[in-house]
């Protein structure tokens, strides 16, 4: 696996970082196209897709399950009770929303910065920003108790002259969270409207033809149609980009903004956009890994562009550990003994294990991302990634259940445990998240193919 | 002036994109203005060379983003602090802090859309027919072809000169585009 990374990531990259090796190997436009498109167009299906989606498609059932025993008997089938009033629904909106972010990331704040490593992982990691912030908005709304009246929270002149309160951050979080889902999807469209066009004109059947052609909008790649389409594809990267703060500060307002001890923290924005960034980087490698490897991209996903999100999620990771550090920091200079309690019953009191595991997989192994070997052997960094994937879920549990089932008066102490429908809901949303992957893998191009020409004619320009 | 009311336009198919680049630079020295220059990707100076500037799509984001700014402080203050008061130990009801999140959210979701709602209509898309569909040879622009156009609409137009003026660019190829 590790066959010629040092000429990859060394020799053959120019100071500035311009790509001379992003796109591997002997390609053309036409190979490029085809290798891209054959993974739409595929000769026949692969076993091994539908294996895959098959057992994807199962949790989505158990979440549809879950869903329906929710609606019936309402959240008591949770493991939430009083203290410990948001339980798994909120860890994990939290959680999903973060994994969302790196996709903007990588998309938006990518090209403004002229990275051109960016353009073979953004479609997939936009498309993973679409189904992760899918996942996360159904939690809120099944944390509602009573999820048929959710449009009470939207702003509208209603008969019983009510309006939301604007100044609540969990108003905040709906319109956060929708502009973000909105304007990812825009950004996604956008981006994918020149490849409907060529999977429009080498389609060979005619319903496939009719199917793309109507999603192309009649693209025809003229001169001047292209810049305007670059100067709106740069104008919606610039606007999402600040949305990658906004949204994550937003959700880390929902928790600071109260004055629980473990909540109310002024450095919770900021480490929740690097907690964000950091399991998002995680979740791309998770899936990109395996999709780089049973569709053969080796030539598109280069071990460079591993080698980048290692060392982002290195760099996320330690930013991290710094929130954490500073959490403990702030609880003894403050002089408040509900915090100073708070920290000691982390890390020491009933779900003490969980806090240790947190900062095993969170801060511990990914430790081993110094090593350049690490990140550019592929189990590796794997088997790194996945463990931030666990470790950030277990972030958003000790946030949530530790702080809230301890607060200052011991007499309302108590403890929480998830039920079987919890756990379900979880499971399930996994499960919709990989099923939504292996169907875009399926149906769109899982790489920009216009924009994978573009570098290759930069390439030739350079040679 | 041989006006050919049955053709929409001469087409011309290169295999480089530089060769598109040089010659749309010399079919615009030579005088033709209505053409368009067809690529499957965005070539750097290409719209410049069809004589086009600007591109008008940022003074509509810019638009929108006030838009959604202004209506999304005036729809929370209108409610909160004309419709629905609410005194909580005599805070200001204009609690402008409070009203920055949800001004900043719809700033941008307003500006996005407008970014691509301009960009699209500026195009002239969706247009679901192009006579440029009828040539068979241009299924390849968004694969690895480039073109370029001359209209029959260009007071120089003239089926035979400009089909002699096309072929001296060394194109692969030069079709008629039926109207």
């Amino acid at each position: 696996m590790n066959q010629g990374i040092n000429s990859q990531t060394d020799s053959e990259v120019s100071a500035l970082g311009y790509p001379t090796l992003l796109v591997g190997g002997q390609e053309s436009y036409e190979s490029i196209t085809q290798k891209i498109e054959s993974l739409t167009f595929p000769e026949q299906h692969g076993k091994g897709w539908l294996l895959g989606f098959g057992v994807a498609f199962a949790l989505v059932m158990i979440l549809f399950l879950g869903v329906a025993y929710l609606f019936y008997w309402g959240v008591g089938v949770w493991g939430v009770n009083i203290p410990v009033a948001w339980g798994f629904a909120i860890v994990n909106f939290v959680w999903w929303i973060g994994i969302g972010h790196a996709g903007t990331l990588i998309s938006a704040i990518l090209l403004l910065m002229f990275q051109k490593w960016r353009n073979s992982i953004n479609r997939l990691a936009e498309a993973m920003t679409l189904f992760a912030v899918a996942c996360a908005g159904m939690f809120p709304l099944l944390h509602l108790g009573r999820p048929w009246l959710f449009y009470w929270l939207l702003p509208y002149p209603d008969t019983m002259g009510l309006w939301p309160q604007f100044r609540s951050p969990l108003v905040w979080d709906v319109f956060a969270v929708g502009t973000y889902f909105t304007v990812s999807l825009l950004f996604w469209y956008t981006g994918l409207i020149p490849d409907f066009a060529t999977l429009r004109d080498r389609a060979l059947k005619s319903w496939k033809q009719k199917l793309y052609g109507v999603l192309a909008w009649g693209w025809r790649g003229s001169a001047i149609h292209w810049k305007r389409y670059q100067t709106a594809y740069l104008l919606l990267a610039g606007l999402s980009t600040p949305l990658v703060v906004s949204v994550h500060s937003v959700v880390s307002f929902d928790f600071s903004v109260s004055i629980l001890p473990g909540w109310h923290t002024t450095i919770f924005p900021p480490y929740f956009v690097a907690g964000a960034i950091y399991s998002g980087f995680s979740m791309v490698l998770t899936i990109i890994i395996p999709v780089r490897k049973i569709y053969h991209l080796e030539n598109f996903i280069t071990l460079r562009h591993l080698n980048n999100m290692g060392n982002v999620m290195l760099a996320t990771g330690l930013i991290v550990a710094y929130g954490y550090l500073m959490e403990t920091f702030f609880a003894w200079y403050s002089g408040e003994i509900f915090e100073q309690y708070l920290i000691v019953n982390r890390s020491l009191g009933p779900y003490g294990i969980f806090y240790w595991m947190l900062i095993l997989f969170n801060i511990a192994i990914p430790q081993f991302l110094w090593v350049r070997r690490v990140r550019t052997h592929l189990l590796s960094l794997f088997l790194v990634a996945l463990s931030v994937n666990f470790g950030m879920w277990l972030e958003r549990f000790v946030i949530v259940i530790v702080s809230l089932h301890r607060d200052f008066l011991p007499s309302s102490w108590g403890m929480y445990f998830p039920s079987v429908n919890d756990w379900a809901l979880l499971f399930g949303s996994i499960g919709l998240f990989i099923a939504l992957i292996f169907l875009f893998i399926r149906f769109f191009p899982i790489i920009s193919m216009f924009e994978m020409r573009e570098l290759l004619a930069a390439k030739e320009e350079k040679s | 002036m041989n006006q050919s009311h049955d053709l929409f336009g001469m087409l011309a198919e290169f295999g480089d994109p530089h060769d598109l680049l040089e010659a749309t630079q010399r079919a615009f020295a030579q005088g033709y203005r209505r053409m368009d220059a067809y690529s499957p990707f965005p070539i750097e100076g290409l719209a410049e060379a069809l004589g086009y500037k600007k591109t008008g799509v940022a003074i509509w984001v810019l638009l929108g983003g006030l838009l959604g700014a202004v209506g999304g402080y005036f729809l929370q203050y209108y409610s909160m602090a004309v419709d629905y008061t609410f005194n909580i130990g005599n805070r200001p009801l204009n609690s402008w802090p409070m009203f920055i999140p949800i001004s900043f959210e719809l700033m941008v979701l307003s500006a996005a859309f407008c970014a691509v709602i301009a960009m699209l209509s500026l195009n002239r898309l969706p247009q679901p027919f192009h006579p440029l569909f009828y040539v068979p040879e241009f299924a390849r622009v968004s694969t690895d072809r480039f073109f370029l156009c001359i209209q029959s609409a260009d007071s120089q137009f003239d089926t035979e000169q400009t089909r002699d003026f096309l072929m001296r660019l060394n194109p692969i190829c030069v079709t008629e585009v039926p109207q």
